[in-house]
C-alpha cells in the first residue's frame, strides 16, 4: 500500500525507465545471500535425509524414504514432547505478557519508557547465562523451593506430574518455566506495539454503554489486540519448539526435546541421514502448524 | 479490596517484570561470590576476585573477543544488505514482491536447529571446513531478515509527502533521499543493527553447528563451562553486558523522545 502512495506524483517520466531496475539491484546482495545460504541448504538437507552411508564411507543418494519411517518411529515422543512443552510455554507467556504489555501501553504514563528499557535490557544479555541463573534460583536449598514446599506448590506440581519429587530443578516444570521465561520478551514486545495503538476512547465508550470491565476486555480490547497475540505466539512457539538449551540445562533425561536429538544426531552420533530427516520433519511440522494457525486467526498482515 | 481491584493490572505487571529481571539480579549478585567448588551455584562469601581478574579463566576473553568481532562484522553486513532489501520492497511494486516477502519471512519461522543443521549439510556437501567464516555466513543470514523487518516497518510509517515536498523544492532524487528519507529512516536502521548485534552475540545453537574447536564464541564457552564448572568471570561479563544494554537502550529511548519532542 505504501509503495503505491510513494510512487505516483514523485515519479517523473524521465526516471521511469531507470526505476524498473533499482529494486532488483537493491535486492540482489540480500536475496543472493538468502538463496545461497537458506534455500540451497534446505534442499541440501532434504537431499541428505534421502542418502545412505556413513561419515567414514561417504554418502550416496538412494532416495531411502525408510530413514523417515525409522526416525519418526524412534523419536516421535520427542516431537510430541517438544510441541506440548512449547505450546504450554506459549500459553503461559501470553498469560504473563498480556498484563505487563497492557499496563505499559495504557496505564504506565511517564513510567512507560523505563518499563520498556527494563523489558528490552535482559533480552540483550546472554540467555545462556540467564538460564544458568535459573539453576541457582530453583536449586534445592534456595528460598524458592522452601516457599514452594510450605505452600504445597511442590505437591501440586507432583500431582500434575510436572515434577517427580519435592524439588523443582531437573523436571518438566523447570523446563517449561525456563522456556516461558526465555521467550517472554518475544511476546511482550509485539503485544505492546499493538496495545499502544489501541484507542483508549473505545474502552471508555464501552464503559459508557454499561459494559463491565470484563465484557469490555473480551468484546473490545482482546479482539483488537489479536494481531499482536498472533505475532507474539508465533515468535514464542517457533523458537521454543526447536530449543534444547532449557531442556538440557534445566531438565532431565525424561525431558529431552527434539532439538537436542537433532543436535546430538548431527554432532555426536554423526548419523547425518536420520538427523537431516528429523530436522526436515520439524521444519515441515512447524510450517504446517503456523499456516493453519495464521489462517484460523485470520490475520494476513503478518508476512 | 477496592484498591486491590483497581490496581490489579499494575500489580500483575510488576510481578511479571520481577520474573523477567530476577535472573539478571542473580547473575549480578553471584558475580561477587567466591564459590567453594568449580560450580558457581551456591552463595558462599563476598569476593571481588572475578571483578579484578575478569580474564582469569583460560579462553574466556578470547571467546568474548571472537563474539564481539563476529557480532560487529555480521551486524554491518546484515544491516547494509537488509536496509537495501527493505527500501526495495518498502517503496516499490515489482514482479515477485510477494515471493520476496516470503523468502524474508521463512528464515524467521525456521527453528534454529533446522537452520544450523541445514547450513552444516551444505558445508559438508561442498567440503567447506567449519570455522569463523562459516559462523559469519550463518550469523549474517539469520540477522538479515530481522533487519529487513525492522527497517521496513520504519519506512512504512514515513509520510511520503515529505519526499514529494523535497522534490517540489527542486531537490534531485539523490538529494531528497540523502537529506530527507535517510535521516528519517535512521532510527529504524539503528534499531535493526542493535537487534542484529544482540542476536549474533547471543546465538549458541546455530553457531555450534558451524564452529570448529578453534573458533569458540562466548556462548559456546559458557555452554562448555556449564558442563565442567562455571567460573565466576561468566557472571562478571554477564553483568557488564546487562549494564551496557541498559545504558544503550536508555540512551536510545532518550534520544528518540527528545527527537519526538523537537518535532512536536
Amino acid at each position: 500500500m505504501v509503495g503505491q502512495l510513494v510512487e505516483g506524483p514523485v515519479a517523473a517520466p524521465r526516471r521511469r525507465a531507470r526505476r524498473n531496475y533499482t529494486p532488483y539491484l537493491l535486492l540482489l546482495p540480500g536475496l543472493a545471500w538468502l538463496v545461497v545460504f537458506f534455500v540451497v541448504p534446505m534442499l541440501s538437507l532434504a537431499s541428505q535425509s534421502l542418502q545412505t552411508g556413513s561419515v567414514e564411507s561417504g554418502y550416496v543418494q538412494t532416495w531411502n524414504f525408510a530413514t523417515y519411517v525409522d526416525a519418526m518411529s524412534q523419536y516421535w515422543p520427542h516431537f510430541a514432547r517438544s510441541i506440548v512443552f512449547a505450546g504450554t510455554a506459549t500459553v503461559f507467556t501470553l498469560l504473563l505478557a498480556y498484563p505487563l504489555a497492557y499496563f505499559m501501553a495504557q496505564k504506565a504514563g511517564k513510567w512507560k519508557n523505563i518499563l520498556l528499557v527494563l523489558v528490552i535490557a535482559p533480552f540483550f544479555t546472554s540467555f545462556l547465562i540467564r538460564t544458568l541463573a535459573w539453576q541457582t534460583i530453583l536449586s534445592d536449598n534456595g528460598p524458592v523451593v522452601a516457599l514452594a514446599r510450605t505452600t504445597h506448590f511442590t505437591d501440586l506440581l507432583q500431582w500434575l506430574q510436572l515434577t517427580s519429587n519435592d524439588s523443582l530443578m531437573n523436571s518438566r516444570f523447570a523446563v517449561i518455566a525456563g522456556l516461558t521465561y526465555n521467550f517472554l520478551p518475544f511476546m511482550i514486545l509485539p503485544l505492546y506495539a499493538n496495545l499502544e495503538r489501541l484507542d483508549h476512547g473505545l474502552i471508555e465508550a464501552a464503559g459508557d454503554l454499561y459494559a463491565t470491565p470484563i465484557q469490555t476486555f473480551w468484546k473490545v480490547t482482546w479482539p483488537l489486540s489479536l494481531p499482536g497475540v498472533v505475532g507474539g505466539t508465533l515468535l514464542t512457539f517457533i523458537p521454543a519448539a526447536g530449543d534444547f538449551i532449557n531442556s538440557r540445562l534445566l531438565g532431565n533425561t525424561q525431558t529431552v526435546m527434539i532439538g537436542q536429538v537433532i543436535d546430538s544426531q548431527f554432532l555426536q552420533v554423526q548419523d547425518y541421514a536420520v538427523a537431516a530427516a528429523l530436522s526436515f520433519v520439524l521444519m515441515a511440522v512447524i510450517v504446517v502448524m503456523v499456516a493453519v494457525y495464521v489462517r484460523r486467526a485470520g490475520t494476513e498482515e503478518l508476512v | 479490596m477496592r484498591w486491590l481491584r483497581s490496581h490489579l493490572v499494575g500489580i500483575a505487571a510488576l510481578l511479571v517484570l520481577a520474573y523477567l529481571l530476577i535472573p539478571n539480579l542473580v547473575v549480578i549478585i553471584f558475580s561477587f561470590n567466591k564459590p567453594a567448588g568449580s560450580y558457581n551455584y551456591q552463595w558462599q562469601q563476598f569476593s571481588l576476585n572475578a571483578w579484578t581478574n575478569p580474564c582469569g579463566t583460560p579462553g574466556i576473553c578470547g571467546s568474548l573477543g571472537l563474539s564481539l568481532k563476529i557480532g560487529f562484522i555480521a551486524t554491518i553486513v546484515a544491516t547494509i544488505f537488509g536496509t537495501m532489501v527493505a527500501f526495495a520492497i518498502g517503496r516499490n511494486r515489482f514482479r515477485g514482491r510477494s515471493s520476496v516477502n516470503l523468502l524474508i519471512f521463512l528464515p524467521m519461522a525456521t527453528p534454529e536447529v533446522v537452520m544450523g543443521s541445514s547450513l552444516l549439510t551444505l558445508f559438508i556437501a561442498m567440503g567447506i571446513a567449519p570455522g569463523t567464516p562459516t559462523i559469519l555466513i550463518a550469523h549474517i543470514l539469520f540477522c538479515l531478515s530481522f533487519v529487513v523487518v525492522t527497517v521496513k516497518a520504519r519506512i512504512a510509517s514515513l509520510d511520503p509527502r515529505l519526499e514529494e515536498a523535497a522534490a517540489d523544492l527542486f531537490a534531485t532524487p539523490t538529494q531528497a533521499f540523502l537529506r530527507v528519507t535517510l535521516p528519517l529512516v535512521a532510527p529504524g536502521i539503528a534499531a535493526g543493527a542493535l537487534l542484529a548485534f544482540s542476536l549474533s552475540f547471543d546465538d549458541y545453537i546455530i553457531t555450534n553447528f558451524n564452529a570448529s574447536p578453534s573458533s569458540v564464541t562466548f556462548p559456546m564457552f559458557v555452554w562448555g563451562a556449564a558442563q565442567r564448572g562455571t567460573p565466576v568471570q561468566i557472571n562478571v561479563i554477564g553483568t557488564v553486558m546487562f549494564m551496557a544494554a541498559l545504558l544503550l537502550v536508555a540512551t536510545g529511548t532518550l534520544i528518540s523522545n527528545r527527537r519526538a519532542r523537537a518535532a512536536a
